[in-house]
């Protein structure tokens, strides 16, 4: 697991951390990891957001809610999209992933339990309504790019899984 | 670096990936199943994705103010750069996952070359984009074994793709020169290094797929000269429609 500092000013965090992922509102943006860094100079507020995968339809909707809440709160925002180091779900934070599990989605494993999983080698992924791995791959894309469906065998609840990207 | 050169050899990447997410998206409430209805159009978002991204910094080259959405959909279909292989029609869903899983395999190698490019902005492109592919390899590889270790028909309807689709593969590895000149400069190694291995990775698929590998020695070129099948019209018809009825519309 990467645990990286991040140069988040203390004034901007609160605010950014009630900003919630638009396609999966109970996650802050800073517990998906998009935001990778937020400066303070004067007035001016410059934050930086890295898209989870290329063609993420929430990235434009991340940069105008973080625009807007920055200026609600008297900041001059901007917001630059950058590409690289890329996103990986090791940024989600701890606090994300159990909340992701409390919202139905499986959080996302380690790369080698998840490949075994997505494979189809090995029933490794928890179901998040009654914490059975007796569960079976149904498609490696769901409802969106970053996700894959699963079926729980034992409770017949179909669910999300958080793909892992590292 | 000569900015033209840099220019013509990122369309080439570009427009493949707009192509044929233009193509899959055309897949969108049309899928034959549910699961693989979202799996293809998921695709397609990724590799719209992409093409963002080269999009954008061919813009930040040009001296004229382009915007991403000029480069888009305001070029003529001979500006176009992409290979054939992506315009071929989403004839039946034996063509759809033949025709990405011939393009998902040498994507998927040619990232991995560029991810160690000395251009800065390709490099950090190609790490976001290798990750995505990865994904959509496996699962085209994934759809051709399941329909070549079939039934009979699956297995007929994806041989008949394979056998018609093959001829289109070579392009894939065709640079220009100004293409090579890029590549040189930029110390990425160039397609037709890793052409043997394509073929290889191919025919294992294939051979598993119990499908056979065509024996075919005549390749169809011409998209990359901007040379392309009566199929291109359509697609730019279709895809750059609001923006020459209505210029500079925005969503």
């Amino acid at each position: 697991m990467k645990t990286e500092k991040l140069d988040i000013h203390n004034k901007l965090f609160p605010i950014l951390k009630a900003i919630p992922d638009p396609e999966i509102p109970v996650l802050s943006i800073i517990d998906l990891g998009v935001v990778r860094s937020a400066k303070l100079e004067d007035n001016k507020a410059k934050v930086k957001i890295t898209p989870t995968y290329s063609g993420c339809p929430a990235m434009d909707v991340i940069g105008d809610d973080i625009k807007k809440a920055l200026k609600d709160n008297g900041f001059e925002p901007s917001v630059e999209l950058i590409l690289s180091p890329a996103w990986t779900t090791d940024w989600m934070t701890e606090e994300g992933k159990a909340a992701l599990k409390k919202y139905g989605i499986a959080p996302p494993m380690d790369a080698t339990s998840d490949k075994k999983a997505l494979l189809g080698e090995a029933k490794v992924i928890p179901c998040p309504q009654c914490e059975s791995t007796n569960t079976k791959l149904v498609s490696q894309f769901a409802s969106t790019a970053c996700k894959a469906m699963f079926k729980c065998e034992d409770c017949e609840e179909t669910f999300d899984y958080f793909k892992c990207l590292i | 670096m000569n900015n033209q050169n840099l220019t013509h050899y990122l369309y080439g990447l570009a427009d493949n990936a707009l192509i044929l997410g233009q193509r899959l998206s055309e897949l969108c409430g049309h899928g034959p199943t549910l699961e693989t209805d979202i799996a293809l159009t998921n695709i397609a978002l990724d590799l719209l994705g992409q093409t963002r991204s080269y999009y954008q910094y061919i813009a930040n080259l040009s001296h004229e103010n382009l915007s991403e959405d000029d480069v888009a959909f305001l070029r003529k279909e001979h500006e176009y750069r992409n290979v054939l292989l992506v315009e071929q029609p989403n004839a039946d869903f034996a063509y759809v996952i033949t025709r990405q899983y011939f393009f998902d395999v040498f994507h998927f190698l040619m990232l991995e070359k560029l991810q160690n490019s000395k251009d800065l902005n390709l490099k950090a492109i190609a790490q976001k984009s290798i990750k995505e592919v990865s994904y959509h390899k496996r699962f085209s590889g994934d759809w051709l074994k399941r329909l070549g270790d079939g039934t009979e028909l699956s297995q007929e309807k994806v041989q008949n793709a394979v056998n018609d689709l093959w001829v289109f593969t070579n392009e894939l590895f065709e640079t220009s020169k100004a293409d090579q000149t890029v590549l040189k400069e930029l110390q990425i190694e160039s397609p037709e290094t890793f052409k043997s291995d394509y073929y290889k990775i191919i025919s294992s698929t294939l051979e598993e797929a119990k499908l056979n590998v065509p024996e075919v020695t005549y390749f169809q070129e011409g998209g990359k000269q901007g040379i392309h099948s009566e199929h291109m019209g359509y697609i730019l018809a279709d895809m750059q429609y609001m923006q020459r009825t209505y210029p500079d519309m925005k969503w």
